[in-house]
C-alpha cells in the first residue's frame, strides 16, 4: 500500500500550528462564547432515549454544546456515541426526549437541521470515481450553495485541508488520510453551523491524526464552526474544549479535559512491587488509601504525589521495584467513574486498509 | 504554510447564500445533480460503454447473419413485409437490447453507492428522497438512450436506411424505454444490500424481458400462452414503436411490422409508447417509496 505521507508536517509541527492559530482560537478555547453572537447553544439535548427492539442504546442523555466549541463525546465502543450522533443528524429517530441542533428540533424539522449541519461519517463516503473537485461540487449543489459562491467555498475548503493541488485527481488515488481530509473539507463546504464527526481519526496513522486535529482547530478558528465529535481515543479527547463521557448509554461526567482530570483529585502514583497483593494490603492498612490493582502494578490517587512516594516506600515491607508519579489522564477519569479502563484498540492498519477499499468486515 | 486563508481574517461565519428560490427549484436542482453525476460517470467509464455494446453486436452478428442466411432474404415475417430480411427486422430489437441492458444495470450504481458509503452522503443531504429516485431514473434513461444512439451507427451495415426524422423519433422512444427499465432497476436496487444480489435479480429479469419483447421474432403467430406473456412484458411496448420508427421511416409498408396486436387490432406506436410511459411512472412511484424509508 503506497500511503503518501501527509503533506502536513508531522505531529510536533501540527501541534505548533494549532497553538499559533489566531487569537480567536484561544478566546474560545477558554470556554468563552463562540462567534455566534446571540450565544444560543449549538446543541441542546434533553432526556434522549433510543431503544432498538430489546437494546436500550441511549438511556436518557442531557447535554449542551456551546457555539464555537470543539465538543467531544468520549466512550468505549458500543456506549451509545454513534446512536446519539445519528439522532442529532436526523438519521435515526429518538424513542423519547428532544434534541435541538442549530436552534431546530431534530424531530420536527429534520430538513432544516440537515441544511445547517455538516457530517463526516465513520466510514468513507466519497465517490471514488470522481475527482476531489467533483465530489465537492456535487455536495455544494446538493446543499444549494449559490452558484457564485461555489468556487470560493471549494477553494477555501481545499486550502484548509491542504488538498488544493490534488483537486483534479481521482479520489480513488487518495490515501486514507487524504480521503478523510477531503471529507472534512466537504463537511464544511456549505458553512454548517455544527460539524459532526463520528470517530474522525479511526484507523489513521498518528501523523495524519495530528494533522486532522490541526485542521479542525483551524476550521473553528476561521469559521467559528461548532465541532461535535465522537471518539474512543484519549489523545483525541484531549484536543476538545469540553467532553462528555458516555458509558452504557448515559453520560457519567461532563467538563473540560482539565476539569475532568481534576475530579480524580490529585496525582496518580503507580508502583510495581515484588508482591502487589501484600503491598496493596499494607498500603490500605497503614496509610488508609484506596488502592487500585492495575496490570502488573498498583495505583493510588493522592493529593500530592511527590510527598507520597517516601511514605509508600516506608509502608511497604516487600521490595519496591519502581514508583512513578503522574498527572491523571482521562483514562484515570474513566476508570474512576466506571471502574473500567476505556479499551483503547490501537489502530489496525489492515482494518483501515479494508475500510478504505470498502471491504469492511461487516459485509459479505 | 500553504493554507493561508483566502477568506478575510476575522473568524466569522461566512454567510453562504443558499438557493433562495422556492422549493420547486431546489427539487429540480437536486434531480439535476443526481442525474449529472451519473452522466459524468457514464462518460468516464469507457470500458463499460464498449463492453455493453459487445452483447448487442454479438446478437446482431450471430443471430442476424446466421438466421438471415438460413431463412433466406424473403422470410415472411409479417403480412406485406416482403423484402425485409431477418437482420433488418431484428436490428431495432437489438437497439432496444442495448437500451434495456444499459438502463437496467445503471441502477446498480445505487447498490454500489450503498456498499461504498456514498449513498449516505446523498441520503443526509437536505433534499427530497424522491428527487434521488427521479434523478437516478433520468440518469439511467440518458445512458440507455446514448447507448441506443451509438447502436444506430450500425444501421447502414445491416441495410436499414434511417431518415433524419426516424432518428428524431427514435431518441425519445429510446429515452422512454430506458426510463421505464431504469425505474424497474431502481425499485430492485432500493431493496438490495449487495451488488451480487442485485445482479442475480436483474439477470433473472432482464433475459425474459428481452426474449419476450418481440426483439428477435414477430409476436403475431405465437402459441396462446406465449402471446399472453409477451403482452405483459413492458419491453414489448418499447420495441414495437422503436421498430415502427426505424423501419417505417422510409418504407411506410414496414411501419406495422411487429406491432403488438390485440385480437387482430394492431396497437399504434404512440399507444404502445403511452403504455410504456404508464409502466414507467408506476415504477417510479414504487422507487420513490423504496427511498422514502428512514431507519
Amino acid at each position: 500500500m503506497g500511503t503518501p505521507p501527509p503533506s502536513r508536517p508531522p505531529t510536533g509541527a501540527a501541534r505548533t500550528h494549532l497553538s499559533s492559530a489566531p487569537a480567536g482560537t484561544h478566546a474560545s478555547r477558554g470556554g468563552a462564547a463562540g462567534p455566534r453572537a446571540h450565544g444560543d447553544p449549538a446543541v441542546v439535548v434533553r432526556g434522549l432515549h433510543k431503544r432498538y427492539d430489546t437494546v436500550e442504546a441511549v438511556r436518557g442523555i442531557d447535554l449542551q454544546v456551546h457555539s464555537g466549541e470543539i465538543f467531544g463525546f468520549l466512550g468505549p465502543n458500543g456506549a451509545g456515541k454513534s446512536t446519539t450522533i445519528q439522532i442529532l443528524c436526523t438519521l435515526v429517530r429518538p424513542t423519547a426526549g428532544t434534541a435541538r441542533v442549530a436552534g431546530l428540533d431534530v424531530s420536527r424539522d429534520p430538513a432544516g437541521v440537515r441544511r445547517r449541519i455538516g457530517l463526516v461519517f465513520q466510514d468513507p463516503s466519497l465517490d471514488e470515481q470522481l475527482t476531489a473537485r467533483e465530489n465537492l461540487d456535487f455536495h455544494a449543489m446538493l446543499y444549494g450553495v449559490a452558484r457564485g459562491q461555489r468556487r470560493q467555498r471549494r477553494e477555501q475548503a481545499l486550502a484548509l485541508v491542504d488538498l488544493s493541488d490534488r483537486q483534479d485527481a481521482m479520489v480513488r488515488t487518495f490515501s486514507g488520510g487524504m480521503k478523510r481530509r477531503l471529507e472534512i473539507a466537504r463537511g464544511m463546504l456549505h458553512a454548517p453551523e455544527v460539524l459532526f464527526l463520528d470517530e474522525p481519526t479511526q484507523g489513521l496513522d498518528p501523523q495524519t491524526r495530528a494533522s486532522i486535529w490541526a485542521y479542525l482547530g483551524e476550521l473553528r478558528a476561521r469559521e467559528g464552526t461548532t465541532v461535535f465529535m465522537t471518539t474512543h481515543y484519549l489523545d483525541e479527547a484531549e484536543i476538545c474544549d469540553r467532553l462528555a463521557i458516555i458509558d452504557h448509554g448515559t453520560i457519567v461526567a461532563e467538563g473540560s479535559p482539565d476539569q475532568l482530570k481534576a475530579r480524580v483529585g490529585g496525582d496518580v502514583v503507580t508502583a510495581a512491587t515484588a508482591d502487589d497483593e501484600v503491598a496493596a494490603a499494607e498500603l490500605r492498612d497503614r496509610l488508609g488509601v484506596a488502592v487500585d490493582r492495575g496490570d502488573g502494578h498498583l495505583q493510588v490517587t493522592v493529593a500530592d504525589g511527590a510527598a507520597f512516594v517516601p511514605q509508600l516506600v516506608g509502608a511497604v515491607s516487600v521490595a519496591v521495584r519502581s514508583v512513578a508519579v503522574r498527572r491523571p489522564s482521562l483514562d484515570d477519569v474513566f476508570l474512576q467513574l466506571t471502574g473500567r479502563a476505556i479499551r483503547e484498540e490501537p489502530p489496525d492498519p489492515r482494518a483501515a486498509w479494508r475500510a478504505r477499499r470498502g471491504m469492511g468486515g461487516g459485509r459479505r | 504554510m500553504t493554507a493561508e486563508p483566502t477568506l478575510g481574517a476575522p473568524p466569522r461565519r461566512p454567510a453562504v447564500a443558499r438557493g433562495r428560490a422556492g422549493r420547486g427549484t431546489g427539487y429540480l436542482r437536486a434531480v439535476f445533480v443526481i442525474w449529472y453525476r451519473d452522466v459524468i460517470r457514464y462518460r468516464r467509464d469507457r470500458m463499460r460503454l464498449l463492453a455493453s455494446l459487445a452483447q448487442p453486436l454479438l446478437f446482431l452478428l450471430v443471430f442476424g447473419v446466421g438466421l438471415s442466411s438460413s431463412l433466406g432474404g424473403g422470410a415472411r415475417l409479417a403480412a406485406g413485409a416482403a423484402h425485409l430480411s431477418y437482420i433488418q427486422f431484428m436490428y431495432p430489437g437489438v437497439v432496444g437490447m442495448a437500451v434495456l441492458f444499459t438502463a437496467m444495470f445503471s441502477a446498480m450504481s445505487i447498490v454500489w453507492d450503498r456498499e461504498f458509503g456514498f449513498l449516505k452522503e446523498v441520503l443526509v443531504a437536505p433534499i427530497e428522497r424522491s428527487a434521488i429516485a427521479v434523478g437516478k431514473a433520468l440518469g439511467g434513461a440518458t445512458q440507455g438512450m446514448l447507448q441506443g444512439l451509438i447502436m444506430l451507427v450500425f444501421a447502414p451495415v445491416v441495410g436499414v436506411r434511417l431518415s433524419p426524422l426516424s432518428v428524431v423519433e427514435l431518441l425519445p422512444l429510446m429515452f422512454l424505454l430506458a426510463f421505464t427499465l431504469t425505474t424497474l432497476g431502481v425499485v430492485v436496487a432500493s431493496r438490495m444490500r449487495t451488488i451480487q444480489g442485485f445482479q442475480v435479480v436483474i439477470n433473472f429479469l432482464v433475459l425474459p424481458l428481452f426474449f419476450l419483447s418481440g426483439a428477435l421474432f414477430p409476436l403475431g403467430r405465437l402459441p396462446g400462452w406465449m402471446g399472453v406473456l409477451t403482452r405483459v412484458d413492458p419491453v414489448a411496448y418499447g420495441i414495437a414503436p422503436l421498430r415502427a420508427a426505424a423501419l417505417g421511416g422510409l418504407v411506410p409498408a414496414h411501419a406495422h411490422v411487429g406491432a403488438l396486436t390485440f385480437f387482430g387490432w394492431p396497437m399504434p406506436a404512440p399507444v404502445s409508447a403511452l403504455v410504456l410511459l404508464g409502466v414507467g411512472v408506476t415504477m417510479l412511484a414504487l422507487a420513490v417509496r423504496g427511498f422514502a424509508i428512514r431507519d
